[in-house]
Formats: C-alpha cells, structure tokens, sequence
C-alpha cells in the first residue's frame, strides 16, 4: 500500500519497520514529527530528552545494550551532541544506531545553515542522504543494517525540502523487535586512552570496508544519459536536477560517506563535462578535486541557501549547457510591492510584556533561541542577540563581568525549555564567579517554537503519561541563587517594578515570567473595545506589536477577531482609551 | 497519460492552506497522479506568509514550484496573491479570494497595504477569479471552512471528477464538520464555473 508521507513520517516509519526500540532527541523543525509520529506506535520506547547531548548518550546505552536506536535532531542540535559523537565512532554499536541530523538550507527556522555533512567526515560516521520520501524510509532500515554490520553509528541526513515534503512511499510490515546480546568488552567501550589508540585503528579498518561498501551498493548508482554532460549529486538536488536535466547522465549519491571514488572516477571518465550540484557547502566537490578531476560546482552554484530548479537553469544557462529561455513578460512588473509578512508573537503572548518592558527600561539583553526571538524585531525591539541555545545567560555574565557601564543594565531572557536544555550550567557559573547579572527565565510551560513539546518541567513526558514536574523555582535555588522572583508578565507594572529592583540587587538574581503560552491554554476573554473619544492616536498601544491592534484615522482599532482580552494595551494606555472585557485575573 | 499540474497555495498563517493541501492531494492520489507537497513550518506558523506547493503528475520530481511555473495559484489572502504573483506560469489562473488581512508593518504603520490588488493584477492580463471565500464559508456555517470554498473553485480548473473530491473531504475532515464543508465546497465549486470565462 501507498501512503504520501512526508520525509519526517517516513524517517519514523522506517523505524517502526526496522526494529526500532528506542528513540530520543530534542525538538528542532526540521526534525521534530519523526519522534512525534514515533511515540504513536505501540512497541517503541521514546522520549525527548533536556538536550540533544543528552539524547544521544540515552541512544548510544541503548545501541551498546543491543537495541536499535534512532536519536533525533535539527542541523545545530549535533553540535550539542558532538562530544558524545565524536568519540561514538571509535567504540561503535551493538544494535544499530541512526542519528539523523535535519539539516536548513536558506535557514527557513534556524539561526545558521551549517553543512552537517562534514560532521560525518570529522566524526568518522557513514552517511545516508535520501531524496524523498521512500527514501527516507528505506534508507532509514538500511543505515540500521549498516550500523550493524560495520560497528559504525550512521547519519541519516536531510534537508527542510526531504524533511518537509511529502512523497509516495510504500509501506511495509514490521520486522520482529529483538535485542541483540550484550557482552561486556571494555576493549571497545571503555575509552581510556590504550583503549582509544585500539578503537581508532579499528575505525580505519571500519572505513576502509565503508569505503567497500559505498562502490558497491545500490545507493549510490548512474542514471544514464547523454554522456555529453554529467551530473554528481545527492539529496533534494537529484531531484532538481533529473527535473532540470531530463537527458543527463547522474551519478545519484545516496551513502555521501565514505564516497564510491572509484566509481566517481568511473562516472567522470564516461562524460564530457562534469558538474557537481550540492546545497550549501562543496563538501562532495573538495572530494572529487582531490582525486584530480576537473569539475564545475561552487564557481557556478551558490554557496548559500536553497536551491530550485529555476535557479539551476539559470546556472545551465550560464554554463552553455541550456540554451537562453525566450524572455517572458514579468506579470508583477509595475505593481505595488508587496509589504513584508514577518511571523509575529501571537495575541495573548506572555512574552510581549516582557520585551516592551525591557524596550522602555533602555536594557541590554541577551537573547536566546525560541519564539521570544522574535521579541527582537520592530517595533518591539528587546533583544540585542541571540546565538544558540543558552547563550544568553553567560553572555549577561561576561558583559556584567567585563563592562563596567553596562552593568547593572543588561539582562539575559531565556525560555523555560531552552534553560533545561542548557541554560542551567550557565546559571551555575554566574552563580559560582559572583555574577551580579539578571535572568529572566520565560516560563511558558512548553516548547512552543518548535509545535508544544512536552520537557522536564511540564508535567508531562512525549510518551503521554504524567511526569515528574521539576520546580524551576527551586532548582535555580539550589544552584545557590539567593534572589528568585516569580512574576505574572501581564501584570505589567509589578514586572517593570520587579525588574527595576533585580537589575540593581547585588549577586545573580533569577526572575521567572511564567504564564502559559497563549496558543497552549486558549482562554478567550471578551475583546478590548477603544473608546473613540478619550483616543488620541498617541500610537503607544503599537510598541506592543499586537497583531490585534491597529490605527486607523488617528484612532486605535482593536480587532474583535483576532483580540483574545489579555488586557495589556488596557495597562499601557495612556489616557484609558482601551477598556478590558473584564479584569485581567 | 496525466497531464502535470502545479497548484501553489498562499496564505497566511492558520488560515488552512495545509488542509486544503491535504485534500487536494487525496483527490489526486485517488485518481492516480503521483504527487508532491512542500511546505514550511516553525516561524512561518507565527501568523506569517505562508505557501504550500502541490505538484501533480505522470512523475514528480521536485518538491518546489519555481518561478513562472504555477498553473493555478490559490491565494487566502489579497496581499500573499500579489507576493507570490511571479510564480504564475503565463497563461496560468489566480484564484483570490478577496480578504485582507494586514501584516504587522502596515498594522504598526510603517508599510502600506497595496490598494486595489485585484484591479492591479487584472490590468496586467492575469486570468483572476474572484472569490467571496469567507462570506460564503460564514453563509455555510463555519468561517473556518474558507478553504474548502476555494478549493471548491479549484476543483473546476481540474481533471478529477467531484465524486472523487467528495471522498477525498471526506477522508481529510472530521465527520462532525463534514457537512458544513460539503456545502462550503459545492459554493466555491458554483461560484468557480460561473466564472469560468472571466
């Protein structure tokens, strides 16, 4: 039977196919429906995990133990993930262990668009890299096979377009769930180093039959063609490319490491002229150069974003191999320019409180990695950066530490389920090196960016069932924070007052905005009406970026629709023109 | 043989495009297309613009519609039409319908929101279809059920027969809401042919 999947569905699907007996990860869009569609299935063991470190321990003790594994993550979620990583390929599997990285090209949510290709070279990792759906699947139960049989951990990696597209795939049955057995041998998995120099030795022999492997397999083979042109690729571009160049010979690369050079020289000897087309960065084009064959790929093709097939016939074009399309009429020239649509915090947000509030006490603040990022654009303006997942509280340190005229004036804003991920060690360490920095810990009770996942403080675990609920109050006590303040962010003028207070205390102090995400707990209030008359379009109401409120003639408009009576323009005007439904309790 | 059709749908934010997707693309598979659907999702949820591309045929490819490809763009919203207008093919359909919606910069007044983009879209030629999507779902039952009034009007641009449209909301909607999106479909698939010729 044939079901459209997406590639995420797929990746789960060919868990529950394969064996699978536990999963983890860490949310992050592209990767996060894999252990969602996972956690329906009856039979595996999944959950998410504080981080994506910590995600793929829990998967390595599986795999060593004999399970087969699956551990997921977005493109920068394996950084996280690298120490353990790193040190994975040396002592290898027992059960077969797929990580699968979900990489973002053109960063459609995603801070960079780092090229986790290398990671499988560096690491010392086979990869797979699928083109669509059925793809996904199957490659999915083979890299599990291939975890097994070469004692390698394998990277499964896609892009947004496999990720997030959806494609036929055919289903299959499952395959019985065994654990393979386990046997102590602390000679591959205990990596003291007169272990180490052993493993490592081992894994350029692992390699070397790896690199066996990739020349033979069926997942890395010609599409004949015209040997005129010739073509190199892998992921989402073999489909633009078989789009774009129905005539040409492809070499399809389906495993990117260790590559088939063997039969990459065969293939570049069969054409005339050979092109590489690959996202992002010229990880299989370094490679071929250095076999010394000539070859035509980042001097043509972009190094940044996403790639389609308009954008590669232009590329063609300018390479004589299509000829010059006749010139069509642009249909928007000479129409207005469409104003930008830029995502923006919803109606009811707790955090807008917190970003106005920063906004008018003229703050630095460190920013971290989740929707109140988005508290940094106009005209809210509150934040001055973010750079990865728990970046903000050191940085508050380090700026307190070394600036003297900004200390005292700075804060850290970081969500609830981005401080469990790695907010806590950075707490710790303002804590222990005497930091006088402020932390304002958005607590609203979910991972809300990535679609409402459940972490260690909700209550709740991916599997459905109750969960213990660890007490952020009392766990930023004892890690020797003196000074915890828990406020309600709509009751706007105790947070200015809190804040005030905090910012000029002595020591770390931690104060936690917590009411839950307004799309998680829909309690709609009655909408805020204007008072036309005591309005004098003094445009205050606006610096909340409410997407609810407008001005229209002078006069602030609040749109019944889209108003959910959170009541914050009714404690920021001026003159009382807004008026509430009701108290805001 | 089946003749390949790109269907791009914009809109923003919670408006439905993925539903409507997701119909389209079982009344589709029914009838024996391969298919491919592409979407974005994490930021762009957060009341931004939003696109969904749907690519019919013998055989698809890539997920993506480029520029000047679309056969048929169906747009929720005017101002998400005018922004993605160059991905229609020459000779290709926008279907509109005709609800404003006004982004953040034009709500905080720092951007206009275009006037008159369907009287601007029309004098350049474009083949357009006017629809009154959300008074019509509203007249239906559900204002929700906008999107299947517009897709009732795709359903005239394309080769599958309504029985299998029919079974295809059926598949995708809950049985309590099947009803009022049994007749938000017949509207927008009226209101469709009528215009057929404009």
């Amino acid at each position: 039977m044939k079901e459209l999947l997406s590639g995420n569905v797929a990746i789960a699907r060919g868990a529950y196919e394969n064996g699978v007996i536990l999963a983890a990860g860490y949310p992050g869009t592209p990767s996060t429906e894999i252990l969602e569609t996972l956690s329906r299935y009856e039979g595996i063991y999944s959950e998410w995990a504080p981080n994506e470190k910590v995600a793929l321990e829990v998967g390595i003790g599986a795999a060593m133990a004999g399970a087969r594994t699956i551990v997921t993550m977005k493109h920068v979620g394996v950084n996280v993930a690298a120490d353990p990583l790193l040190s994975l390929a040396y002592t290898g599997v027992n059960g077969g262990l797929v990580l699968v990285s979900a990489d973002d090209p053109g960063m459609h949510s995603s801070q960079n668009e780092q090229d986790n290709r290398y990671y499988a070279k560096f690491a010392k990792l086979a990869m797979l890299e699928p083109s669509d759906s059925q793809e996904a699947k199957d490659m999915m139960g083979l890299g599990l096979a291939i975890s097994e049989q070469f004692d390698i951990p394998v990277m499964l990696r896609t892009t947004t377009r496999v990720a997030h597209s959806q494609s036929m795939v055919e289903l299959g049955e499952p395959v019985a769930r065994e654990i393979k057995p386990y046997s102590k041998d602390v000679k591959k998995n205990l990596m003291v180093p007169a272990f180490g120099r052993l493993r490592r030795i081992s894994l350029a022999e692992r390699m070397a039959k790896l690199a066996e492997y990739s020349e033979n397999t069926t997942l890395n083979f010609i599409v004949p063609g015209n040997d005129k042109v010739g073509v190199i690729t892998s992921g989402i571009s073999f489909q633009l490319v078989r789009e774009v160049l129905p005539d040409a010979a492809v070499l399809k690369l389906g495993m990117t490491n260790p590559l088939p050079l063997e039969l990459i020289k065969k293939f570049a000897a069969q054409v005339e002229t050979l092109f590489v087309v690959e996202e992002l960065e010229p990880y299989l084009e370094e490679q071929i150069r250095m076999l010394g064959i000539k070859v035509t790929g980042k001097d043509l093709f972009p190094y940044t974003g996403e790639y389609n097939q308009g954008l590669l016939r232009r590329c063609f074009v300018e390479a004589g191999v299509l000829s010059t399309p006749t010139q069509l009429v642009d249909p928007t020239a000479g129409l207005s320019q469409a104003p930008p649509r830029p995502p923006v915090l919803c109606a009811g947000c707790p955090h807008r409180a917190v970003f106005y509030t920063l906004r008018r006490l003229k703050l630095t603040v460190t920013g971290d990695i989740g929707c109140y990022t988005l508290g940094g654009l106009p005209p809210l303006e509150g934040i001055d950066s973010c750079v990865c997942m728990g970046a903000s509280i050191g940085m508050a340190h380090g700026i307190d530490k070394a600036v003297p005229n900004l200390k005292g004036r700075t804060v850290a804003v970081i969500g609830d389920s981005t401080f469990l991920h790695s907010g806590i060690t950075g707490l710790l360490n303002a804590v222990y090196n005497n930091s006088d920095s402020t932390i304002i810990i958005l607590d609203n009770r979910t991972t809300a960016m990535t679609g409402h996942q459940d972490h260690p403080a909700t209550g709740r675990n991916l599997m459905g069932q109750v969960a213990p609920e660890v007490d952020i109050t009392m766990l930023c006590r004892s890690l020797g924070v003196k000074r915890v303040e828990v406020v309600d962010p709509m009751d706007l003028s105790r947070l200015q007052e809190v804040i005030k207070s905090e910012i000029n205390a002595p020591g770390p102090s931690v104060i936690i905005a917590r009411r839950p995400c307004a799309l998680l707990k829909r309690e709609i209030k009655p909408a805020v009406t204007v008072n036309q008359e005591k309005c004098t379009g003094c445009k205050t109401c606006l610096k909340l970026s409410c997407p609810a409120i407008s001005i229209i003639e002078n006069k602030a408009l609040v749109t019944a629709d889209a108003c959910v009576g959170c009541n914050l323009c009714v404690q920021v005007c001026k003159t009382g023109a807004m008026q509430g439904g009701q108290a805001d309790a | 043989m089946l003749k390949p059709v790109d269907v791009l749908m914009v809109g923003v934010g919670g408006q439905g495009t993925i539903l409507a997707s997701k119909v389209l693309a079982a009344a589709a598979q029914a009838v024996g297309y391969d298919i491919k659907v592409s979407e974005i999702h994490g930021m762009a949820q957060r009341g931004g613009s939003v696109v969904t591309q749907v690519r019919l045929g013998e055989k698809v490819y890539s997920p993506l519609i480029s520029e000047g490809e679309a056969d048929v763009i169906l747009a929720f919203e005017e101002l998400e039409a005018l922004r993605w207008l160059s991905f229609l093919k020459p000779g290709g359909t926008l279907i509109i319908n005709n609800q404003q919606i006004y982004p953040v910069p034009v709500l905080a007044g720092v951007a206009e929101y275009p006037q008159n983009i369907i009287a601007q879209i029309q004098s350049r030629g474009v083949n357009v279809q006017v629809l009154k999507a959300l008074e019509q779902a509203i007249s239906c039952g559900n204002a929700k059920a906008a999107n299947v009034v517009l897709l009732g009007a795709l359903a005239q641009k394309l080769p599958i027969e309504e029985k299998i449209w029919r079974d295809a909301l059926a598949a995708t909607i809950p049985p309590r809401l099947l009803e009022v999106n049994n007749t938000a479909f017949t509207a927008g698939f009226i209101a469709g042919n009528v215009c057929a010729g404009c």
